[in-house]
C-alpha cells in the first residue's frame, strides 16, 4: 500500500520532492532539539548580526543568537500548527459533513448554516478574534487555525457524501441490514478520503502560513518560543540594519508552503482517474 | 400445500413531486409461496422496482402508501413495522441483488470483507469467524479458488464474478426471500446463462423464494415458475410460466411476447413494437391504462378501469382486461 503510494507519487516529480522535503522538515525539527549546533536562546553579544559564515551558517541576529538553530527550532511551531490545523477539521469537520450529507433534512440545514456562519468571517480576522478571546499563545493560534479550516472540510465531505450515498453499494449495504453509522464508517468515509487528503495537504501549507502571519502580528507563538513568523517580526524591526535576518525564516516559510501546495496538486492529479498516467 | 411467504395486498404507492403526485403503484395484489420463483415483468416505469423496494422498506423518503396497503411477511405487516425490526429482517431474511454488479460493490473493500458484512451485522461474528462461511458461499456461487479471492478487490474480478459475489453476499444469512432486480441485465449472454443457472441451483438447494424483476422474457422462461405482468403500476396478468407463453390473456402480455426478437422470424418484417408509450404516472387515465395502445380497445375500456378476473378455480391465473384474448391461433411461440 505505502509502496504503491510512493511509486505513484514518484511519477509526480514535484509532488514527490515536496513530500520528501516535508518529511525531512518534520524529522529535522524533531531532531533539532538534540542536534542543533547552538542553544537557540544563548546570546553572544560579541558576535551580533554576523553574516552567514562557516560557524553560523545563516548568520546571527541582533542578540548574537544562531539563526540556523532558530530556523530549525522554529520549524517545530510551523509543523505543529500544520498538523493540528488539519487534525481539528479532520476530526470535527469531516464527521459533521458526512453526517449532514448522509442524514440530510433538518440536521443538514443546521450544520450547514453553522458552517456558513463561520465561513462568512475573513479567515485571518476570525483567527485574530479567536486567539484574542482564548489568550495569545501558539496552542490557541493552532485551535484558531483548526476552526478556520473546519467549515471547508465539512462542505467538501458533505458534497462528496451526497455523491457516494447514491452509489449502489451503499444501497446494497442497506439491504444487508447495515445501519447509518456502519455505512458512514465503512463505505462513505473510505470512499471520500482522496479529495479530503488533497484538501488536507493544501490546508497544511495554509496553516503554516496563517501561523506565521499570526506570530508575525504577535498573536501566535510568544517569545521565548521560536517560530518563523516571530523571527520575521523580529527581523522586520532590523530591516534597515541587517536585511539578511529576514531571508532565512522567510525562505523556510516559502518553501514549506510551496511544498504543501505542490504535494496537494500532485495528490489531486494522482487520485483523479482521468489524469492518471501509468 | 405450500406456505405463503409474502402477501402483498392493495399496495398503492405514490411519490409527491413538484409537478404533482406520481402514482407509481396502483393497487397491486400478489403472494409468493415458499420456494417459488416469481417473475415480475413489465417495461421501464411500470412499478416493478418500487414494488420490490417496498418489500425491502427502502423506498425514497417521499413515498406515500395508501391506508390499506399491506405487505405481510410471515404474518407481520412490513409497511407498519418499525425501522429497527426492518433492519433486522433486511439482509437476514429478505435480501436483494442488483442490476449492476460493477457499482454494487464498494471499490475500496476486499470482497471477503463485503460478504462478511451481513454476517457480522446479523450474527455478530468477527471477520475471522466469518472466513470459513465466506469461502463456503463463494464455492456455492461457483467462484474458483475462493481462498485467494476473498482478498481481492472488486476491480480484480470480472462482471460475472462480481455478480456471483453479490449473490453470495445476498445469501450469506440464509434469506427466505431473494429479490433479484434485473440480475443479468449488465452481463453478456453467456455469463447471463451461468448466473441464471447459479440462481436456479441455489434456489433448489436452499429452498428460497425469488422475486425476479426483469424485462427479459428469455430470463423469465428460463427461471420463473409464475409470472406477474405489470403495466403502469398495476398487475395486468398473472399466470404460471407455461400458460403465459402459451396463451396470454392480456393484449399487453401478447405485445410483450411479440416484441421478443426471434431467430427464425421473417427477415422482411421489422421487430414488433407496441405503439405508443406508458401513460404519464402524473396523470393516469380513468379507464384502462393500456387503452391508447391497445388494438382491442373499446369505449368501455376508455371509461372504466377493468376489474381483476380469475381464469380458473385455483385462482392462479388471472388478468385485468375487458377483452381478454381467446384465440390461441393469434399467438405463436416467440421464445
Amino acid at each position: 500500500m505505502i509502496r504503491l503510494f510512493l511509486t505513484k507519487l514518484y511519477n509526480e516529480k514535484l509532488a514527490f520532492y515536496s513530500f520528501v522535503y516535508l518529511i525531512f522538515l518534520i524529522l529535522l525539527s524533531i531532531i533539532a532539539y538534540f542536534f542543533a549546533p547552538y542553544d537557540p536562546d544563548v546570546q553572544d553579544l560579541s558576535n551580533i548580526m554576523a553574516p552567514p559564515n562557516s560557524e553560523h551558517w545563516f548568520g546571527t541576529d541582533e542578540l548574537g543568537r544562531d539563526i540556523f538553530t532558530r530556523t530549525l527550532i522554529g520549524g517545530q511551531a510551523a509543523i505543529q500548527a500544520g498538523i493540528v490545523g488539519i487534525l481539528i477539521p479532520l476530526f470535527i469537520g469531516v464527521p459533521l459533513g458526512v453526517i449532514s450529507g448522509y442524514v440530510g433534512g433538518i440536521i443538514d440545514d443546521i450544520f450547514m448554516r453553522i458552517v456558513d456562519a463561520v465561513l462568512s468571517f475573513p479567515a485571518i480576522l476570525l483567527a485574530l478574534a479567536i486567539t484574542g478571546a482564548l489568550g495569545v499563545n501558539l496552542w490557541n493560534a493552532m485551535i484558531a487555525i483548526g476552526v478556520i479550516f473546519t467549515p471547508q472540510f465539512a462542505r467538501l465531505s458533505r458534497g462528496q457524501t451526497l455523491q457516494i450515498r447514491r452509489e449502489p453499494y451503499v444501497e446494497a449495504a442497506k439491504i444487508s441490514g447495515s445501519g447509518p453509522i456502519w455505512i458512514m464508517m465503512n463505505h462513505i468515509i473510505p470512499n471520500i478520503s482522496s479529495p479530503i487528503i488533497v484538501q488536507a495537504s493544501f490546508s497544511f501549507s495554509l496553516a503554516i502560513l496563517i501561523e506565521a502571519s499570526l506570530s508575525f502580528l504577535g498573536m501566535g507563538a510568544q517569545s521565548p518560543q521560536i517560530s518563523w513568523g516571530g523571527m520575521l517580526h523580529q527581523a522586520y524591526s532590523m530591516i534597515f540594519v541587517n536585511p539578511l535576518m529576514m531571508v532565512f525564516p522567510g525562505l523556510a516559510i516559502l518553501l514549506s508552503v510551496l511544498a504543501g501546495n505542490f504535494l496537494g496538486d500532485g495528490l489531486r492529479i494522482m487520485f483523479d482517474p482521468r489524469t492518471s498516467r501509468l | 400445500m405450500k406456505q405463503e411467504l409474502i402477501k402483498v395486498e392493495n399496495l398503492q404507492a405514490s411519490f409527491s413531486s413538484q409537478q404533482g403526485t406520481i402514482h407509481a403503484i396502483n393497487n397491486v395484489n400478489f403472494s409468493i409461496n415458499e420456494g417459488e420463483i416469481v417473475a415480475l415483468v413489465g417495461e421501464s416505469g411500470s412499478g416493478k422496482s418500487v414494488t420490490a423496494l417496498s418489500i425491502m422498506g427502502l423506498n425514497a423518503g417521499n413515498i406515500k402508501y395508501s391506508q390499506n396497503s399491506t405487505i405481510y411477511y410471515r404474518g407481520e405487516n412490513l409497511l407498519a413495522s418499525k425501522p429497527k425490526t426492518m433492519k433486522k429482517i433486511r439482509g437476514n431474511e429478505l435480501s436483494m441483488i442488483f442490476q449492476d454488479p460493477l457499482s454494487s460493490l464498494n471499490p475500496l473493500q476486499k470482497i471477503g470483507r463485503q460478504i462478511a458484512e451481513p454476517l457480522m451485522l446479523h450474527l455478530g461474528y468477527s471477520y475471522q469467524k466469518c472466513i470459513e462461511r465466506i469461502i463456503e458461499l463463494l464455492t456455492m456461487v461457483g467462484i474458483p479458488s475462493p481462498e485467494q479471492r476473498i482478498n481481492h478487490y472488486p476491480h480484480q474480478l470480472s462482471g460475472g464474478m462480481r455478480q456471483r459475489v453479490m449473490i453470495a453476499m445476498a445469501l450469506a444469512c440464509d434469506p427466505k426471500l431473494l429479490i433479484a432486480d434485473e440480475p443479468t441485465t449488465a452481463l453478456d449472454v453467456t455469463i447471463q446463462a451461468q448466473i441464471l443457472s447459479v440462481l436456479k441451483k441455489l434456489q433448489k438447494e436452499m429452498n428460497i423464494s425469488i422475486i425476479l424483476i426483469t424485462h427479459d422474457l428469455g430470463v423469465v422462461a428460463e427461471l420463473a415458475d409464475r409470472v406477474l405482468v405489470m403495466y403502469s403500476g398495476k398487475i395486468v396478468e398473472e399466470a404460471d410460466v407455461y400458460s403465459l407463453f402459451e396463451s396470454p390473456k392480456h393484449p399487453y402480455t401478447k405485445g410483450l411476447l411479440q416484441s421478443v426478437p426471434n431467430l427464425r422470424g421473417d427477415k422482411e418484417n421489422h421487430l414488433y413494437t407496441i405503439p405508443g408509450t406508458v401513460p404519464n404516472p402524473l396523470n393516469l387515465p380513468k379507464g384502462c391504462s393500456f387503452y391508447n395502445r391497445c388494438m382491442h380497445a373499446s369505449p368501455k375500456c376508455h371509461d372504466k378501469s377493468p376489474t381483476w378476473k380469475y381464469d380458473n378455480k385455483s385462482l392462479t391465473r388471472g388478468y385485468s382486461c375487458w377483452h381478454p384474448l381467446t384465440d390461441r391461433e393469434e399467438v405463436k411461440h416467440y421464445v
